[in-house]
């Protein structure tokens, strides 16, 4: 039998994680804007760097070429709170970055999602375009073109699949709290993101605007996915018609 | 009589009518301890088309493959007829199965004739009249990959055509194609053939030989059985090699 005064504080912060959303609370607005804006502003930083660096992965043929590929990898499942940890180190006071002042920013933050994202989006963009450098790749020699051509070239016509691993950075970003809470300190207003906030408060008890927070972030995840599957499925549709 | 190709850089002087566009000299190849061609002497790229004929495993498409630049021989020599520049390719490869970007139709000549270096303003227009040239106006903004069997090939042909290059090398491009659709890419080739591309055919079909050959080199174990004009090759085979093949003997 379900107890039903056991059951009461679920549902009151349920209710009032709904009133949160529904009102559109500004703390949680807040801390959705920082959200965004840390993970958007990673996420194209590691898009940028990542794009390329996979392609010419996937492209080139040069020595250490295997072991980059390995290290990559890799670095996918690299632990958040040691990324955390080590640009700690760096950034503060005493460490060699200590002179910037950026511990306990959200630059702090955009660079540890973008340690965390980078590897992600250059080994999925290596997978993606060594398939399709072995399709093309007699082609692109009878062209006569370079391999900064040919990256080129696999990166837009494999775009549509280099935008689901752009939204899977997004998706470890948005739901990555422990290399954010260590650099960016979880400070009110000012370094507080989503998954950081769900931390506290539920340490706190407050469970309405963690709820809320989970809720949002629920329908996040649910929107990524939807969206990586919607982008193959106009890929597939704009390569084969 | 269709336009003139749409793009050759000046540059590019045209080879000697009386020169071939390709000297072979003793060409060996080896796959896996086996010697798929084996000591190949050639003057290939003459006027006009050239069938190269024979079984599967003759070495006739590693002989393409080598000229074009894709394999490295173990021995031998390819000379072509122009001093080497990197920048202009005067040889272009059409593959038996086509290889087209995930673009339109329009996209993957535009992007082809960039790499060709055709200056941005006039890529699109060039593109269109090869698009023209190929019949496939009307699907210039589908995906290349939609496009019909024939028709890709006939898009990979001009995009290869586009090339402006002065030897075309054709890897059984109608192989998996209806009579229609091998129709269309014929009158492409006779076309090219008439601009003063010299092509070399690759294919298994005695009657495309016939229709679009003006020579017939035959193949056999790496070897070279047979050079003759393709009249003489079709009237008098010399080599037993090509007797049997064209009596449908079963050549192993």
């Amino acid at each position: 039998m379900v107890n039903k005064d056991a059951m009461e504080p679920f549902t009151t912060a349920f209710a009032n994680a709904w009133h949160l959303i529904w009102t559109a609370d500004a703390d949680l607005m807040g801390v959705l804007a920082l959200s965004f804006q840390v993970t958007g502003l990673a996420v194209l930083v590691s898009c940028l760097i990542g794009f390329p660096l996979g392609a010419i992965l996937g492209v080139g043929r040069f020595a250490g070429r295997s072991a980059s590929l390995v290290a990559i990898n890799a670095l996918m499942g690299l632990p958040p709170v040691v990324v955390g940890l080590g640009l700690y180190l760096l950034l503060s006071r005493a460490g060699p970055l200590g002179v910037f002042g950026l511990l306990y920013t959200p630059t702090a933050m955009v660079i540890a999602q973008t340690v965390l994202v980078t590897p992600i989006v250059a080994a999925l963009t290596a997978q993606v375009t060594e398939e399709m450098h072995r399709e093309y790749r007699d082609l692109f020699a009878t062209m006569g073109m370079g391999q900064v051509q040919q990256a080129a070239t696999l990166l837009w016509d494999g775009r549509f699949a280099l935008t689901t691993a752009a939204l899977a950075g997004t998706g470890r970003a948005f739901a990555e709290v422990g290399a954010v809470m260590i650099v960016g300190g979880n400070i009110d207003h000012v370094t507080r993101v989503m998954t950081t906030t769900i931390a506290l408060e539920t340490s706190r008890g407050e469970l309405a605007l963690a709820l809320g927070l989970g809720l949002i972030l629920l329908v996040l995840s649910l929107a990524i996915n939807a969206g990586v599957m919607g982008l193959r499925n106009m890929g597939m549709r704009l390569a084969h018609g | 009589m269709a336009d003139p190709l749409p793009f050759r850089p000046p540059a590019a002087a045209p080879v000697m009518p009386d020169r071939p566009a390709v000297r072979i000299e003793d060409l060996r190849l080896t796959r896996r301890w086996r010697k798929v061609i084996d000591g190949i002497s050639a003057d290939l790229g003459t006027p006009g088309c050239t069938a190269i004929m024979g079984p599967n495993g003759a070495g006739k498409s590693l002989l393409l493959r080598t000229i074009a630049g894709l394999e490295k021989p173990q021995g031998g020599t390819i000379t072509f007829a122009w001093p080497p520049t990197p920048e202009k390719r005067r040889v272009a490869l059409v593959f038996q199965r086509p290889v087209l970007l995930r673009r339109t139709a329009l996209a993957n000549l535009v992007h082809a004739l960039r790499q060709f270096g055709v200056p941005r303003a006039a890529r699109t227009d060039q593109a269109m009249a090869l698009l023209e040239r190929a019949d496939l106006a009307h699907a210039a903004k589908t995906p290349a990959r939609a496009l019909s069997g024939g028709e890709q090939q006939r898009l990979a042909l001009v995009r290869a055509l586009g090339q402006a290059p002065d030897l075309l090398l054709l890897d059984e491009p109608s192989a998996s194609l209806d009579p229609r659709a091998t129709a269309a890419l014929e009158r492409l080739i006779r076309q090219a053939i008439h601009d003063g591309v010299r092509v070399l055919l690759i294919t298994h079909d005695r009657g495309q030989a016939r229709r679009l050959a003006n020579r017939v080199v035959f193949l056999h174990a790496g070897r070279v059985t047979e050079d003759t004009p393709s009249d003489r090759f079709f009237d008098v085979a010399q080599s037993p090699q090509a007797r049997a093949y064209l009596n449908g003997d079963l050549l192993l």
